[in-house]
């Protein structure tokens, strides 16, 4: 062992605990040089890099390093790469994605970032909608299901006064509270739950018969399967919705109910009417916060491939 | 107590080990070790294996981008990680085993610090000498000599350093491509960091640190006390023997003096720097030089070999009263030894089950719970599950899927019309499937039903399973 230090006289820092002194030795020579080099490095990197704070912003720096930046760069290195599917998608025949594997799998993950930032606030994060919003995962489509239908509702929205020459006629529940009376609506309910499956009272159901007759077959159809697009005719693009699917009035006879199938829902919406607007997302209507034709494209067959897309 | 004493320093400046060279049947284990563990490092990722043309043919390969460790005949994914852990277990048990049967002779003959340091001190006595010389090139001033001398061990250390680092980015990727790729310098950049870092690592443990690795920054030493009692078989010197020591004299034996001539020997050739005659030390990596020094001095001066030599603590009382030691049997065999080695065996037989009843296919089923469940226009039910396939084979092959029979379910692949999935080579297959439940079915109105994916190989027998949840609509 070194005893090199043993000769020399060190002082202590002149506190004693029970006969205990320290040694005042100097800090290690290794330990202040590297204590300096930090002072040095801490200088430089306040000039290099943005660092003292002004009153709007932060010096930029000599490197002019910016994170900002660099996310910006990351981002067009991305949107670079992404380029040419996005040119693809653009001008797709949609119903072509679901054949072509890759623009499949690019088009229905964009779908999926644009519908989680844009259409999940309505629908939810799994697309299962809400009353009032349409669930999207089952087959149930008031305004048709194939890929280039829901396309084109995405881009013109439902019921919204923007686009009001496509698809704004359609489907508007109207309110039956001055045109019917309270004994009418009971008995109308009681006919659809009936006709739906459901528990009601066979009386009042038989006479809601004739009130259903009388009042709701020029929407929903004499079999109450909603055959509204058998007694409309839309100019084009509007064709989109082939003869015998519905285009707005719902099906009152399945197991799917946007506003609510019991009595008291069913009561609602004869005696109030419904009319839920769905935004146009297209840049016709939207201007810049809208949604380019690939997004459209992309987000339409993300939606087709839920599990519901006909 | 005086406050005027001045304390032992705790910092001890290192003080140089010049290991001479030493010839013996241990010095001659340890050549014949260096070589068998250099040659498998250096070369064991040059053996190709024939895995079909969309798998790397690589013998051992740690594919780190594609999660895929393999092994000649094994292939291990992430999921099966238990076997690396079960083989570190079973390397920690072994070396609680062989450090309490033979004290550390991991670290005298195995252990890569040891193995390289000798590799080392063998390049570093080929150009600078033995002992005495590189002693006097240690004391000597710098001169052109010495310049030279120093910078021709460097060079041949930077080199083994270079194979070193080399040699370990070989198993991460295909080698003969990157090696190709290095002398071109088109390689990732990573590939030439990792060369670079354990080129250093390996010159400066090598070369500089040496045993104080062993002494300072291994934790080993410090936990082997535990591994070791009485019967442990490790190096000692037989002091009843050797003691009184003392240079030889020319007389005959006088009765008085021991066999030990002070001639230095073991401690010259001790590679780390210590006097094997003081007994034990934490220091002793017991790898057997001293006593291939000491017994070659025994022969020379007509005295039986082993004054140093391995032997168990309990055997001393025994050999000072003139006994026979016990057997090396004996000592080796006790109940910590066998404890171990049925604790290594067990491990080892689990793992060898585990590889042999592990199959090649294998299903993961995640329920999609957003929503818990889709009604259909007619009523029906419908659950969504992620469905993960893994094809551990070479090539693609076509899955099928199905249910238990009595789970009375419909069940849908989306993008196929049936329910046959190809799956690639060696990946996993992600799919979303549509189970449903008839409106009228029990299953639709419960809240949970249990029921089985099962996933079958169509081009052989290969079964796989995966237990998931149905959930129903109850109100």
């Amino acid at each position: 062992m070194s005893t090199r230090n043993d000769k020399q006289d060190v002082e202590t820092t002149g506190h004693s605990w029970d006969g205990i002194e320290e040694f005042n030795n100097p800090l290690p020579r290794w330990w202040v040089w590297i204590f300096y080099a930090t002072i040095v490095w801490g200088i430089w990197y306040t000039i290099a890099y943005p660092a003292w704070p002004g009153l709007k912003e932060a010096t930029a720096g000599y490197l002019g390093f910016s994170t900002r930046e660099r996310v910006a760069n990351e981002i067009a290195t991305v949107d670079a790469a992404n380029a040419e599917m996005v040119a693809a998608l653009e001008s797709v025949d949609l119903t072509t994605i679901a054949d072509n594997a890759d623009m499949n799998s690019f088009a229905t993950k964009m779908g999926a970032a644009v519908f989680k930032s844009n259409c999940s606030q309505c629908h939810g994060s799994g697309a299962a909608g809400a009353v009032g919003y349409p669930n999207l995962l089952d087959d149930d489509w008031l305004w048709g299901g194939r890929i280039e239908e829901i396309a084109f509702t995405v881009t013109h929205g439902i019921r919204n006064e923007q686009s009001m020459s496509t698809r704004g006629y359609g489907g508007v529940m109207p309110a039956f509270a001055d045109s019917l009376s309270h004994e009418d609506i009971d008995s109308v309910v009681n006919y659809v739950l009936q006709i739906s499956g459901q528990e009601a009272d066979a009386a009042l159901a038989t006479a809601g018969e004739t009130v259903f007759l009388d009042n709701c077959v020029a929407c929903h159809g004499e079999d109450a399967k909603g055959s509204l697009a058998t007694t409309r005719s839309f100019e084009d693009p509007a064709d989109l919705i082939a003869d015998g699917e519905m285009l707005g009035a719902p099906n009152l006879t399945d197991a799917i109910w946007l506003y609510g199938g019991s009595a008291d829902a069913l009561t609602a919406t004869i005696t109030n009417g419904r009319g839920n607007v769905m935004p146009a997302w297209s840049e016709e209507f939207r201007g810049t916060s809208g949604l380019t034709q690939a997004e459209i494209n992309a987000v339409a067959a993300y939606v087709h491939q839920l599990g519901g897309g006909q | 107590m005086s406050t005027q004493q001045k304390p032992d320093q705790l910092y001890a400046s290192r003080e140089p080990v010049f290991p001479r060279r030493v010839k013996g049947k241990f010095r001659n284990l340890k050549w014949v070790i260096m070589i068998v563990t250099l040659g498998i490092y250096y070369l064991a990722p040059w053996i190709r294996w024939d895995r079909g043309p969309e798998l790397p043919g690589q013998a051992i390969l740690v594919d780190l981008a594609n999660r895929r460790f393999f092994f000649f005949w094994i292939e291990i994914w992430p999921h099966e990680f238990y076997f690396i852990a079960g083989l570190l277990i079973m390397a920690g048990l072994g070396l609680f085993l062989f450090t309490s049967a033979m004290g550390r002779v991991w670290c005298g003959y195995t252990c890569p610090q040891t193995v390289w340091t000798d590799l080392f001190i063998l390049v570093e006595r080929w150009i600078e000498g033995d002992r005495n010389a590189r002693v006097r090139l240690w004391n000597a001033k710098w001169d052109l000599r010495k310049l030279r001398l120093r910078l021709t061990k460097w060079a041949a250390w930077a080199l083994i350093g270079l194979a070193t680092g080399g040699a370990w980015v070989f198993y991460f990727t295909d080698a003969p491509t990157l090696l190709v790729n290095l002398v071109h310098g088109t390689a990732h950049p990573i590939a030439y960091t990792t060369v670079f870092v354990l080129t250093a690592t390996t010159f400066f443990f090598g070369g500089i640190a040496r045993e104080q690795v062993c002494i300072y920054a291994c934790p080993w030493p410090r936990i082997q006390a535990a591994m070791m009692d009485e019967d442990t078989i490790t190096i000692g010197y037989r002091s009843w023997r050797g003691e009184p020591r003392g240079k030889m004299k020319k007389q005959a034996d006088d009765g008085v003096q021991g066999d030990c001539i002070d001639c230095m020997a073991c401690v010259n050739v001790c590679p780390m720097g210590i006097d094997i005659r003081n007994g034990q030390q934490m220091e002793c990596i017991t790898c057997g030089l001293c006593i291939d020094a000491c017994d070659d001095v025994m022969a020379k001066i007509g005295k039986p070999r082993g004054l140093i030599d391995y032997l168990a603590l309990k055997d001393e009382a025994l050999e000072r009263e003139g006994k026979p030691p016990a057997s090396v049997i004996k000592h080796i065999l006790r109940p910590r030894t066998i404890l171990y080695t049925a604790l290594w065996t067990l491990v080892g037989m689990g793992l060898v089950f585990a590889l042999f009843i592990r199959p090649d296919i294998d299903i993961g089923v995640t329920p999609v719970r957003n929503p818990t469940f889709v009604v259909k226009s007619d009523g029906t039910i419908r659950n969504v599950y992620d469905i993960r396939l893994r094809n551990k084979h070479g090539e693609a092959r076509p899955f099928g899927l199905a249910l238990n029979q009595d789970a009375g379910f419909a069940l849908d692949v989306e993008g196929t019309d049936g329910t046959v999935v190809m799956v690639p080579a060696d990946e996993m297959a992600i799919i979303r499937v549509y189970v449903d439940a008839a409106p009228d079915s029990e299953a639709a109105h419960e809240e949970r039903t249990e029921f089985t994916f099962w996933v079958t190989d169509l081009t052989g027998t290969e079964r796989a399973f995966a237990e998931t949840i149905f959930n129903g609509r109850t109100n």
